[in-house]
């Protein structure tokens, strides 16, 4: 046969298993797509929703630009090998079609410089063979990097690398190989037929003839076997991430999102992550109290294995919910809501345990809006005094849902995994809410408006009091006079990272005192340890967490401590500092003009 | 018995030589700031679930204590873990983690996967 040599076999039976077992499982995963998501995809496949889907499958999992924006060393280190292993396929394909007439398999593509044995006829075989070498330094310079990245992961501006585990170490070292290889066989043939670019030409050039005669089977034949263990464990380990990105980029885009059990899409998110470790440098758990074992990065990578069952319950409890990690991840991947799931409490999420609500009735609140403080603003009375002060000066009626009684908005039981619970409680707020006929909903807490604006399904509108307060001073209803207070403004995990209210709370301060910087803001902002998602630290590790968020705010020496989070503010207020802890609406009252 | 000049309701009575404090011991290992509790009752008067029920957590949380299991289960499901009383504890007791911890030790469930 011609264009054929056994050594091409073991990569030709790793290709073919490594398409069979892809295959098998996406199929198998996505017949676990629950009824909604198959609706959802059924609805849109054929939707124009697909061309940006196929522009960001270029964008991430080819030129990886959202690593490269947090991190460019990392990210050109993963482009440089995905990207260029990529056009190293592609080109080759080309070049190999072209300058093979007759009897092309497909693997000659891959090991072109061996069947294709003299120097390149013309001006465009020569231009080929200096493309493909420059690919293949591409790959090289890439692949350094993460050998350097492995030994020492603070030149590639990683504080702490992931722990890999051996299978995941054997794959990588079978990766790392591969191009090393594909380097020394070209040379080999390159000092035989003179067939090499600029940089296998001038390796193969250092070899004598004698001896790379004898060692041009090996190299090639071990070429092939890396290519084929590579190939045959990638679906078993992190490197199923190269694929399966594809596959959730599209899926995202058609509009599918996480339930709240495991699904096959949770399936598809789990094997997407490619271990960066991306999620680990900004976790406060590690940052600041030392914990290495419950980032987002292992809890995925325990529940893909469903190894140590124990294990993956411990390191689900123990998390803040503070969403840095869901800032920092590459992918994307919706790793709150995977981080509930691991949490499901099973049999003991009972329903019908709230009947003694049914007696609670609404309040005819036509023309009015809806105020809603929170369970937590109850210990904080003084933002709520501040709010109906505020609703007061501007003329707006409102319904305090729960200034005596209040009825907890659900959240605080979802992120503990207890679903049916937190949807009873939801049944039961979204019917006082729609009853009582009010225009909108206001409400003091963050935890509480991310469950309205995400979870619950309200025909009004919903806000936070920070965006109701910018609408109210933008419009000039509410009249505010600029004091000469310097303030810090501390945004709440729920409200930023979660909700992405960064700017409306950034302009009312801007409005009524000086609005200083800190280093942590944002997107980076520091959770204050106090939150309902970790049911693990002790108080001794929260009072850590937030003294060092606290650090970060009086840094600057401002007057006040300004937060938009009853549960921060409370937090703030027991840290033992002499500065001022206000909550935003607070402030306002404060500065607003008496008529 | 001894005659300390005042009676016993029989129906009062606690026996806790005699109390299964296994569950309790349980409950300790995985909730370590329970040790803390003074029972001072800070946690039943912020409570929200108790603005609508008589539901007392600090009641549920001190039978528990006592060995004294009867109907905890069913009254612990009228919390809503809404954290206030973890909040306001004076002596940082996790009482959300005890919530959870003592309906697990009482039903005898764990979380499940997938
Ligand atoms: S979860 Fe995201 S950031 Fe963390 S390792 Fe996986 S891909 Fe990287
Ligand atoms: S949500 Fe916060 S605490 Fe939890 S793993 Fe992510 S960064 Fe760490
Ligand atoms: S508030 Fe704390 S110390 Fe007081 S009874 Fe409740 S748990 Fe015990
Ligand atoms: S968490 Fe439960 S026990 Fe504690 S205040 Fe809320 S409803 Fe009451």
């Amino acid at each position: 046969m011609e264009n054929f040599h056994p050594f091409v076999l073991p990569f030709v039976l790793g290709t073919f298993a490594l398409f069979a077992i892809c295959i098998y499982k996406y199929v198998r995963w996505i017949r676990q797509f629950d009824r909604l998501q198959r609706a959802i995809i059924l609805k849109n496949i054929f939707s124009v929703k697909l061309l940006p889907a196929i522009w960001e499958m270029f964008t991430e999992c080819l030129l990886h630009l959202r690593i490269s924006k947090k991190n460019w060393r990392l990210g050109y280190m993963h482009r440089s090998i995905a990207f260029g292993w990529f056009l190293l396929i592609v080109v080759g394909a080309v070049e190999s079609r072209i300058g093979t007439p007759k009897n092309f398999h497909f693997w000659v593509a891959i090991f072109y410089r061996y069947f294709h044995q003299a120097p390149p006829e013309s001006h465009t075989a020569f231009v080929f063979t200096q493309v493909m070498d420059l690919l293949l330094l591409y790959v090289l310079s890439g692949i350094t990097l993460a050998f350097i990245k492995k030994i020492h992961s603070r030149i590639l501006g990683m504080k702490r690398a992931t722990k890999h585990t051996l299978m995941d170490r054997a794959v990588r070292t079978a990766l790392w190989s591969i191009f090393p290889l594909r380097l020394l066989s070209e040379s080999v043939s390159a000092c035989l037929y003179h067939n090499g670019g600029f940089l296998t030409q001038t390796i193969g050039d250092l070899f004598s003839p004698n001896v790379a005669q004898f060692l041009e089977m090996p190299f090639w034949s071990l070429y092939s076997i890396a290519l084929c263990v590579f190939f045959l464990l990638l679906p078993f380990t992190r490197y199923m991430h190269i694929f399966t990105e594809i596959f959730l980029i599209y899926f995202r885009k058609l509009g599918v999102k996480e339930r709240v059990k495991m699904t096959g899409f949770t399936k598809f998110e789990l094997s997407a992550c490619s271990r960066c470790g991306m999620c680990i440098d900004g976790c406060p758990l590690y940052k600041d109290l030392g914990i290495m074992d419950v980032q987002s990065v292992y809890l995925l990578r325990n529940l893909r294995n469903l190894e140590h069952h124990k294990d993956i319950v411990e390191a689900g409890k123990n998390c803040l919910m503070c969403s840095r990690c869901s800032e920092d991840c590459p992918v994307d991947i919706d790793l709150m809501s995977i981080r509930r799931i691991s949490r499901d409490k099973g049999d003991l999420d009972t329903d019908g345990n709230y009947q003694y609500l049914q007696k609670v009735k609404s309040f005819n609140s036509i023309g009015r809006v809806a105020y809603f403080g929170g369970c937590m603003t109850q210990l904080t009375p003084a933002i709520s005094s501040a709010m109906e002060e505020i609703f007061n000066a501007v003329g707006q009626k409102y319904w305090f849902m729960d200034k005596e009684k209040s009825i907890c908005c659900g959240r605080p039981l979802a992120q503990q995994g207890f679903n049916k619970q937190a949807a009873e409680l939801r049944r039961k707020n979204t019917e006082l809410i729609h009853s009582s006929g009010a225009t909108a909903l206001v409400t003091s807490c963050p935890i509480c408006y991310n469950a309205f604006k995400n979870e619950y399904q309200l025909h009004i509108p919903v806000y936070h009091h920070t965006e109701y307060l910018d609408q109210l001073i933008k419009s000039g209803k509410l009249k505010v006079s600029k004091g000469d207070l310097k303030v810090t403004y501390h945004d709440p995990c729920e409200l930023g990272r979660s909700c992405g209210i960064y700017k409306e709370p950034r302009n009312v301060l801007k409005a009524v005192a000086t609005l200083l910087k800190t280093e942590n803001e944002k997107e980076k902002s520091l959770c204050c340890g106090m939150n309902l998602g970790n049911t693990v630290i002790t108080l001794e590790q929260q009072t850590i967490l937030r003294n060092s968020a606290l650090d970060n705010l009086t840094a600057p020496n401002p007057d006040v401590v300004v937060t938009a989070c009853p549960m921060c503010k409370r937090a703030f207020q027991h840290g033992g500092t002499s500065v001022q802890v206000k909550d935003i609406a607070e402030v306002v009252a404060a500065a607003t003009k008496k008529e | 018995m001894e005659n300390f000049g005042f009676s016993l309701k029989k129906s009062r009575t606690v026996n806790l030589v005699h109390a299964d404090m296994q569950k309790f011991d349980q409950l300790i290992a995985a909730v370590p700031s329970y040790k803390r509790c003074i029972g001072c009752g800070g946690c039943t008067a912020s409570c929200s679930a108790r603005q609508f029920t008589d539901f007392d957590i600090r009641k549920v949380h001190c039978y528990f204590s006592r060995g004294q299991y009867d109907q905890l289960e069913q009254e612990l499901q009228k919390c809503m873990l809404c954290g206030k009383c973890t909040l306001v504890c004076p002596r940082g007791v996790n009482l959300r983690s005890l919530i959870i911890n003592m309906r697990q030790i009482l039903s005898n469930t764990t979380e499940i996967l997938g």
